[in-house]
C-alpha cells in the first residue's frame, strides 16, 4: 500500500525543486523521440554512404568524419588543432561580446531613460538591426584591415541591437512601485539606477546576451570564412577549397555542440543570477 | 508631533474636471486616517501627492511646515504590489533604506532582524521574496518602510491583493504596527468596513472634481488594541449604522453625478 502512495512523491518533489518541473516530467517522451530522429538520421546518412548512394567525396560515412575529428583533435588542419581553431573562434566571440556589453547596456539605459537618447541612438539602432552584418563586414575590412580587429568589430555589430533592445525593454517594464519605493525610502536618481532599474532590468538584459551570442556566433562562423587564418569557419572553407568533406562536416559539428554548449552556459548563468525570473 | 498638511491643493490633468479641488487637510503624526471614495475620486493621487510623487498643480503640500517638493525617508510608501526586490533577500529587502543611507551592513542587519520580530516574522530573514506568502511580503514591505524611521506610513491598498482571512488577520497587524511605531498613518481603501476597523478618521472624497465631502473621526481600532476581537467589533451596531452611512455617503456623490 505505502509504496504506490509514495512513488509520485519524489516526482513532486523534483517539480517543486525544478521550475521547470512540469515541463520535466512531460519531457520523457519527447526526448526518447527526439533521440530516435538523431538515431534515423545517423542511420540514414550511414547507409547512403554505406551503399555508395552518394559519392564519399560528397558525403563521407559517418565513421570517416568521427575519424577526421579526432584527427583534428590530435593533428589538426591548416596548421591549427581543432581546439587551436575553436579557442580562436572563442576569443573572437568573447572580445566582441565584451564590448558590445560594454557599449549596448549604456546605450540601452539612455534610449529607455531619456528623449535626447532616444533621439540621438534610435536611428542607429534601427539602421543596424535589420542589416545582415555580412553585408558591412567588407566595409569593415577596408577601415580597419583583415586582422582580428575587423572579425571582432563585425561580431560586436552584429550583437549590438540584441543587447541594446533587451536593455531597452528590461528598463521599460521595472515596476512603477519598485522606483516610487526607493524613492520614498531617500534614493537619489544614481541610487534608483544602480539599486532598481538595473536589477530589475538584468533577466531582461540577459536574455539579451543570449540572443547577442548566438547571433555573434554565427556571424563570426561567416566572418571567419571570408577573412581569417585560424578558426572553425576558416577550417572549414580550406578544407572546401580541397574538398576534403569530412573535414567540412566535422566542422560544422563542432560550430553546432559549441554553439549549443554556449547557449546552455548562458541559461545556467541566467538561473544561477536571476533565480527570481519572471516569477516575480 | 509632526504633521502633514495640504493647503488648497488642486491637481490637474488638463481633464474637464481636476484629479483633486481645493483640498485642506491637515494629518497628525497619531493619527491613522483612513481615505475612501469610489474609483476616480482622487484618493490614490492623494496619497502621491503626500508622497511626493506628484506636485500639486495649486496650493502646497508639507511636512511640518517645510514644502514637499520630493519623495523623502520620512514618508515612507507601502504599495498594494509589495514592491520588494526578488534579488534581495527578505532581510536585505529590509534594510534597502538603510542601505541607501550608508548605514553599515552588520548594523542595518541587526535593524532588519528586529524589524522582521516586530512584523512577526522571526527567522524568515534569509528568504527569498518568491518564497513568502502574499501576507509575508505584505509584512516585509511593511517592516522596510519602518526601516527608515518615517513620520508617515502611506500605504495605497496595502491589503488589496490578499485574501479574505489573510485581511483580517493584517488588518490587526497594521493597528499594532501603527500604535508601536509612532508615525502618523495615511491609509487609502477601497474597503468601508477597513477603514472604520483601523482608522481614528476618515475621510471621503467625491469625484468630479476630487473633493473632502466628509471628515468622521472613529475609534473602533483602539478597542481592538485592548483585545477586543476584531470580529466583535465589527458587529457593534454603532460599527454598522456608521457603515450604512458611509455607504450612503459614497452612494450619493455617485447618484449625484450620474443625474
Amino acid at each position: 500500500m505505502t509504496l504506490p502512495m509514495e512513488t509520485p512523491a519524489p516526482a513532486g518533489a523534483i517539480a517543486k525543486a525544478d521550475n521547470s518541473g512540469a515541463k520535466t516530467g512531460l519531457a520523457t517522451p519527447t526526448t526518447l523521440i527526439s533521440v530516435g530522429t538523431v538515431a534515423v538520421l545517423i542511420t540514414g546518412w550511414w547507409m547512403l554512404s554505406f551503399y555508395q548512394v552518394v559519392s564519399p567525396v560528397f558525403l563521407p560515412s559517418p565513421l570517416t568524419v568521427a575519424a577526421s575529428l579526432g584527427n583534428l583533435a590530435t593533428t589538426g588542419f591548416v596548421d591549427s588543432t581543432l581546439a587551436q581553431h575553436t579557442l580562436a573562434s572563442l576569443l573572437r566571440i568573447f572580445a566582441a561580446l565584451l564590448a558590445s556589453v560594454a557599449i549596448g547596456i549604456p546605450v540601452g539605459l539612455a534610449i529607455a531613460s531619456s528623449h535626447v537618447g532616444k533621439g540621438i541612438f534610435d536611428p542607429v539602432v534601427e539602421f543596424l538591426r535589420p542589416l545582415p552584418p555580412l553585408a558591412y563586414l567588407p566595409l569593415i575590412i577596408i577601415w580597419v584591415g583583415i586582422g582580428e580587429t575587423s572579425k571582432v568589430v563585425v561580431i560586436s555589430l552584429a550583437m549590438l541591437p540584441a543587447i541594446i533592445l533587451s536593455t531597452v525593454a528590461g528598463v521599460k517594464s521595472v515596476s512603477r512601485d519598485r522606483i516610487n519605493a526607493a524613492r520614498s525610502f531617500g534614493a537619489t536618481p544614481i541610487q534608483v539606477l544602480r539599486h532598481v532599474t538595473l536589477p530589475s532590468a538584468l533577466p531582461s538584459i540577459l536574455t539579451g546576451i543570449r540572443i547577442a551570442l548566438g547571433a555573434g556566433w554565427s556571424t563570426l562562423v561567416a566572418a571567419e570564412l571570408v577573412a581569417a587564418t585560424r578558426g572553425l569557419g576558416f577550417m572549414i572553407q580550406a578544407a572546401a577549397q580541397f574538398l576534403v568533406t569530412d573535414v567540412v562536416i566535422g566542422g560544422i559539428l563542432a560550430i553546432a555542440v559549441i554553439a549549443f554548449l554556449l547557449e546552455t552556459v548562458a541559461r545556467l548563468i541566467e538561473r544561477r543570477f536571476v533565480p527570481w525570473g519572471s516569477r516575480l | 508631533m509632526s504633521s502633514l498638511t495640504f493647503e488648497g491643493v488642486s491637481l490637474d490633468y488638463g481633464a474637464s474636471a481636476p484629479v483633486l479641488d481645493a483640498i485642506n487637510l491637515g494629518v497628525r503624526s497619531d493619527e491613522f486616517v483612513a481615505v475612501i471614495g469610489r474609483s476616480g475620486s482622487g484618493k490614490t493621487s492623494l496619497l502621491n501627492l503626500a508622497a511626493g510623487f506628484l506636485t500639486p498643480g495649486k496650493g502646497r503640500v508639507a511636512v511640518d511646515g517645510k514644502p514637499v517638493t520630493k519623495p523623502d525617508a520620512d514618508r515612507a510608501v507601502v504599495f498594494q504590489d509589495d514592491a520588494l526586490y526578488p534579488w534581495l533577500d527578505a532581510r536585505d529587502n529590509i534594510a534597502f533604506p538603510l542601505r541607501l543611507h550608508g548605514v553599515p551592513v552588520a548594523e542595518r542587519h541587526q535593524t532588519a532582524d528586529r524589524l522582521l520580530l516586530h512584523v512577526g516574522l522571526p527567522g524568515a530573514g534569509d528568504k527569498k521574496i518568491w518564497e513568502l506568502s502574499g501576507g509575508m511580503r505584505q509584512r516585509v514591505g511593511i517592516a522596510r518602510a519602518l526601516a527608515s524611521e518615517p513620520k508617515f506610513l502611506l500605504m495605497d491598498e496595502p491589503l488589496g491583493a490578499l485574501d479574505a482571512l489573510t485581511r483580517e488577520r493584517m488588518q490587526s497587524f497594521l493597528l499594532g504596527v501603527w500604535a508601536e511605531s509612532g508615525a502618523g498613518v495615511m491609509l487609502v481603501t477601497h474597503s468601508i468596513e477597513e477603514a472604520l476597523f483601523l482608522a481614528t478618521r476618515i475621510i471621503v472624497l467625491s469625484p468630479n472634481p476630487g473633493r473632502i465631502t466628509a471628515d468622521i473621526p472613529v475609534s473602533f481600532g483602539r478597542a481592538a488594541l485592548d483585545d477586543r476581537s476584531a470580529h466583535s467589533i465589527k458587529k457593534d451596531p454603532a460599527f454598522q449604522a456608521l457603515h450604512d452611512r458611509l455607504t450612503d455617503l459614497i452612494h450619493d456623490t455617485r447618484t449625484e453625478h450620474a443625474a
